[in-house]
């Protein structure tokens, strides 16, 4: 019951109020860029939940070996290795097998492969000295708060669109200002995690 | 006396005209999550610079002993080398700022400007040329966290590297060294910059598509439709070929 319950609040911090990209500036590039348009921004999201998710399972491993050997000072080499030589492999065996799920998310694995928020998962769950189940939970909810960030945000897009912005605002800066905008919504969620399951 | 000029001109370029920052709209991630305070900013950006400079000299000197089918993953292993010795260095002699960038200390490996000066600059130019290319691009990089980390904490703490400004600090806007706040300055200087370049007759910092990327030329993306539904991304993505 404990860990459940610490596992949700994990879960839950990670969607809600430590939000990947609003709160932690983890993986911006995308959010800016893929978010113009609803579908896009669903498919770059499943894209890195499972990327997320695969990433964190096979890193787990792989620290525990290299501190028992002592060789930590070489997270940072061997993780982002790892990662895309992952990436690849699923790219390709998805092409090959389950040629569905490829055409869903194909498009978008490569992009993400070395994207800031799926290294910086894999380093803050090793820095937070989780657990695998813990890791897990984090990067599913790291994952799916990033999904919830850009379908915020692609909504909030598609109505800057027909906006009338002064000439000096438009593009990036009005972009920018709205994203602050969704930010300020998700500080709302302060301390409801702790309030629920703390 | 020529090739003096042309230096100078690499040097100047990073700083004002391809600031990667305000004009390329390269590394969003640690402009908007390092610059809470001058002195993470500048942190950060010291940091980044160092990365920067020694990894275009050593792949401008391995240029031709790299083959070009590998040369991302091996510009990678340069890049994560270099940023594991910073990050070492900072442990043992800044543990306070270690503490302050945290998780985007490492992170500076998948920092666009760095892959993306190696691709476009040290891959094809001499040893020194890269070495001011780099420096300038990182006193670029350095002086937009600057800019910011300044407007941020001057407005959002009411100090200025850590000291105290008389009026302001009595009533802080919390505001902005909050995520939010990052998001609004950023907003805010891009349109200052903008406005900067119209009047002189220079296009706008927009997202770039393909072309700006450092992984145009070999990623399997680059196709039209692709891109221009992507386009920024496209920068994230670092090794989409390994």
């Amino acid at each position: 019951m404990q860990m459940t319950k610490e596992l949700l609040a994990i879960l839950m911090t990670a969607i809600l109020t430590q939000n990947f990209v609003l709160a932690k500036f983890l993986g911006i590039c995308p959010f800016l860029g893929v978010s113009k348009k609803l579908n896009t921004a669903v498919g770059m999201s499943a894209a890195v939940i499972f990327v997320m998710a695969l990433a964190t399972a096979v890193c787990y491993p792989i620290n525990t070996l290299l501190e028992s050997n002592g060789l930590s000072y070489l997270q940072t080499i061997v993780f982002i290795l790892v990662i895309a030589a992952l990436v690849q492999l699923v790219e390709i065996v998805l092409k090959k097998y389950i040629p569905s799920l490829y055409n869903a998310l194909g498009i978008y694995l490569p992009l993400i492969t070395t994207n800031c928020a799926v290294l910086g998962v894999v380093i803050l769950n090793i820095d937070n000295g989780y657990n695998f189940a813990k890791s897990m939970f984090n990067s599913v909810g790291a994952g799916l708060g990033f999904m919830l960030a850009m379908v915020m945000f692609a909504g909030v897009r598609e109505r800057l669109e027909s906006a009338d912005i002064p000439k000096f605002m438009r593009g990036l800066p009005i972009t920018l200002v709205a994203a602050s905008l969704t930010s300020v919504s998700f500080l709302g969620f302060t301390g409801i995690v702790d309030n629920i399951f703390g | 006396m020529a090739e003096k000029k042309s230096l100078g001109k690499e040097f100047t370029k990073g700083i004002l005209a391809e600031n990667p920052t305000l004009r390329l709209v390269l590394g969003t991630c640690p402009t908007l999550a390092t610059t809470t305070s001058v002195q993470s900013a500048l942190g950060m950006g010291l940091a980044a610079s160092i990365v920067l400079v020694c990894s275009n000299v050593v792949i401008s000197a391995l240029r031709k002993v790299i083959p070009d089918k590998v040369r991302i993953p091996a510009y990678v292993v340069v890049i994560a080398s270099f940023v594991t010795i910073v990050q070492m260095l900072v442990k043992a002699f800044a543990p306070e700022l270690d503490e302050q960038l945290g998780v985007y200390l490492p992170l500076i490996v998948v920092n666009c400007i760095i892959l993306g000066r190696a691709e476009a600059f040290a891959s094809k130019n001499p040893v020194l040329a890269s070495a001011v290319d780099g420096l300038g691009m990182g006193v670029g990089f350095t002086a937009a966290l600057f800019l910011m980390g300044s407007v941020r904490e001057i407005l959002g703490a009411g100090s200025f590297l850590g000291l105290s400004i008389p009026f302001l600090s009595q009533n802080p806007m919390l505001v902005f060294i909050l995520p939010p706040g990052g998001f609004f300055v950023f907003g805010i200087l891009m349109a200052v910059v903008n406005r900067i370049a119209e009047n002189r007759g220079k296009p706008r910092a927009e997202l770039r598509g393909c072309e700006a990327c450092p992984m145009a030329a070999t990623c399997k993306l680059n196709s039209k439709e692709n891109c221009e539904e992507n386009s920024s991304s496209v920068e994230d993505s670092k090794e989409a070929v390994i």
